[in-house]
């Protein structure tokens, strides 16, 4: 009988590329998960070692379900502020967040590209890990897959979201009312500049970075105030104009904003400034919009503020009856305009 | 933002507005083109004309450099992408232009058939260098568009490639000039003989006078009697432009004055102008989307550079494609008609589905009203 005990050579991770096996369902992947994925997201569920996640039943307490899942490519995988690894977390939690629910577990499904080193792999999913465990919020399942070199931009990660809402909170984009308040948990367009400040072909020197930030505590500190609030929502791509359209269509209702009153960093603002860019239309990860009754909204302010997230927070305008669902803005110039959709990217004006 | 909100400040612009309706002659009625789209775009991102009284009306002029781009020309780009399998590299605004076919670079980058052209989007000229220098096996071309400010960069390109020897490299060149479409408008029927476009005065362009000086518009204030003023592009800097434009027609003068005496002197930028000429010259016509064939509008390569020169490196031909029948663009351009007077505008025609030029960039007419204006246009409930 043989004894001798199997002897596995470790994972080069400092020196190591992600190969073709990596995906094959053998030898080779059971190590990756293991002595990666594994290691970094312990918990009792992923290590029941099932193809999927047998959960606990929800708590008495709990009303609705709610799921959201998100799929993150982001170039260049690592920028000021964080990762796409944190990112993968943050903006799922938030979904399920602005929803109102409080998110409870993440499923994590990888695309790796052949080739990609597996110390930027480890780099990902530590901060994967960190930023998780600092929500509460425990990757429960996953899958990897590998494609072939030239087929995917290193990592591709796709995230999913389980939370429940509490009973008696109902929270949606068509609940806006004439007269409510919209409040901005604070300053715009610091993810988007982040990104754009390292992008290959326009790398410029900036103080700025992105603001990924889970923001389900901050929920849970604005649902326990008590103000009456209609309807949360991030701002991510397609910034704060975007996301405001959005609601204004689906609640079928007008908004009027007051530019002077909408935060932006210096830095951030300089930046959209050369690059002929508008704050309001540049992706935030940690950044939330609020809509409430009128009379809630300094309840509401104030009990944001107090909250690390929403310190900068603002009332940044109101919601109107209006049958073309314009968002309008008051400008800082005095004037008034149209804040609409974003037209395809935001490009650079020439001249 | 330090040297920025200085120009943005509110309480200036109520003072500016204050002293406009007071100057403002009520029994006559003030037409003010602004040339350039930089203005257009000021003037509706910041709700510029909620400040002015009802009888000084604003009239966008054609200094849009992707709207003046015919489709024919965008026709060539991508025809240099789809079947010469060149890397051609645009700015990001030209992208989205609608060319032939329903076409446009975004499209053929996209894939047409099996084809897909390698389109790559530059935010400066010298990046298509770079392109070319690290694709030695491949040919590069820089689809190069904008009035007097972007051709100086442009003329360094081509004069930097030669230094260097490139042989891969090329410019398919658009640049346009500002002092021959302002005569050309001028010139026009609707204003010099039916009076259908009441013009009375110009703002004249910011940067692009950075470059050629304030000298080249004298000839329109002394040959036309219509007062220019150079402004620059923020908000504060048009208000004054507008307020110093009233007074001269309300004191019957036609004179080049300068507003934006911070950047622009009378005889511009020399420097540039010489690098310029040394690497371009003057095209015989050029034609303009909505203006149609424009003569000595345009410049082209030098026979010195020709081996820089797109056109003649791949034969190119020239074919001009009328506008889309409903479009207005023609007429918008001119300042013969408004935006919203066009059928097709935000219904057939929008950002997203842009069918003229003028709702491509966000400096054109079509685009900034949509954007920034529709509010104006709604019936309430």
């Amino acid at each position: 009988m043989n004894d001798k005990k199997t002897y596995v050579r470790p994972l080069d991770i400092s020196n190591g590329r992600v190969d073709m096996s990596h995906g094959s369902g053998g030898r080779a992947m059971a190590q990756l998960i293991e002595e990666m994925f594994l290691a970094a997201f312990d918990n009792e569920f992923l290590r029941q070692g099932d193809d999927g996640a047998s959960l606990p039943p929800l708590p008495t307490e709990a009303g609705r379900l709610v799921v959201a899942t998100d799929a993150h490519v982001v170039s260049p995988l690592f920028f000021p502020g964080g990762d796409i690894g944190c990112l993968a977390v943050h903006g799922t939690i938030n979904d399920v967040a602005v929803m109102g629910a409080r998110p409870l577990y993440l499923a994590a499904s990888f695309i790796l590209e052949e080739g990609f080193p597996l110390a930027d792999l480890q780099r990902i999913i530590a901060s994967m890990a960190a930023a998780a465990k600092s929500a509460r919020v425990p990757v429960v399942t996953g899958d990897t897959k590998v494609v072939e070199r030239g087929k995917g931009d290193g990592v591709f990660i796709t995230t999913t979201g389980f939370g429940w809402v509490p009973q008696g909170v109902n929270l949606s984009g068509n609940r806006a009312e004439a007269g409510d308040a919209i409040l901005l948990s604070g300053s715009i367009g610091d993810h988007g500049m982040a990104i754009m400040s390292r992008r290959e072909n326009l790398a410029f020197d900036a103080p700025i970075e992105s603001d990924t930030a889970a923001l389900h505590d901050l929920v849970a500190t604005m649902l326990d105030s008590g103000a009456k609030i209609r309807c949360l929502r991030d701002p991510t791509r397609g910034g704060l104009a975007t996301t405001l359209n959005e609601i204004a269509r689906q609640s079928g209702v007008g908004m009027m904003l007051d530019e002077a009153a909408i935060p932006v960093k210096p830095a951030v603002d300089a930046a959209c400034e050369f690059l002929g860019l508008d704050p309001l239309y540049v992706a935030n990860e940690g950044k939330l919009v609020a809509i409430c009754a009128a009379a809630d909204a300094d309840l509401l302010l104030s009990a944001m503020r107090a909250h690390p997230l929403g310190q900068d927070t603002a009332i940044i305008g109101s919601v109107h009856a209006d049958p073309h669902h314009f968002v309008q803005m008051q400008t800082r110039f005095g004037g008034r305009r149209n804040v609409d959709w974003l037209t395809g990217e935001q490009l650079p004006r020439i001249c | 933002m330090k040297f920025v909100d200085e120009f943005r400040d509110g309480q200036l612009a109520k003072g500016l507005a204050g002293a406009i309706a007071n100057s403002a002659d009520p029994a006559r009625s003030y037409h003010l083109m602004e040339f350039c789209g930089g203005h257009t775009h000021a003037i509706s991102r910041y709700g510029l004309t909620d400040f002015l009284p009802p009888n000084v009306r604003m009239v966008h002029g054609p200094g849009c450099p992707v709207c003046v781009l015919p489709i024919g020309r965008i026709d060539l780009a991508i025809q240099l992408a789809l079947e010469r399998g060149v890397i051609l590299c645009s700015y990001g605004d030209t992208l989205r232009v609608p060319a032939s076919g329903g076409l446009s670079l975004l499209k053929a980058k996209a894939g047409v058939g099996a084809r897909n052209g390698d389109i790559r989007m530059v935010y400066s000229g010298a990046d298509a260098l770079k392109a070319a220098r690290e694709n030695p096996a491949r040919e590069v071309v820089f689809f190069a568009i904008g009035f007097e400010t972007t051709t100086p960069p442009t003329a360094l390109l081509i004069r930097q490639a030669h230094a260097e020897g490139l042989k891969n490299f090329s410019v398919l060149c658009n640049h346009v000039l500002t002092p021959a479409a302002i005569t050309h408008i001028l010139e026009s029927p609707e204003v010099r003989q039916y009076g259908t476009v009441p013009l009375d005065g110009f703002i004249g362009p910011a940067h692009v006078s950075t470059i050629i000086g304030s000298r080249p518009y004298e000839h329109f204030a002394e040959e036309y009697r219509k007062p220019v003023v150079i402004a620059g592009f923020e908000p504060l800097d048009v208000m004054q432009a507008i307020l110093m434009l009233v007074r001269q027609l309300n004191e019957d003068r036609a004179e080049v004055e300068n507003e934006f005496s911070r950047a622009v002197t009378r005889e511009g930028n020399l420097k540039a102008q010489a690098l310029v000429s040394e690497v371009f010259e003057l095209r015989r016509s050029f034609e303009w989307r909505g203006l149609g064939e424009v003569p000595y509008s345009a410049l082209k390569i030098r026979a010195t550079f020709a081996a820089f020169d797109a056109e003649q490196r791949y034969g190119l031909r020239y074919v001009p494609v009328p506008d889309n029948k409903a479009c207005e663009c023609g007429a918008i351009l001119r300042g013969v008609k408004k935006p919203q007077d066009c059928k097709i505008f935000g219904t057939v025609c929008t950002p997203e589905n842009p069918m003229g030029s003028c709702m491509v960039s966000s400096e054109g007419a079509c685009a900034a009203h949509y954007t920034y204006g529709r509010y104006k246009d709604a019936i309430p409930a």
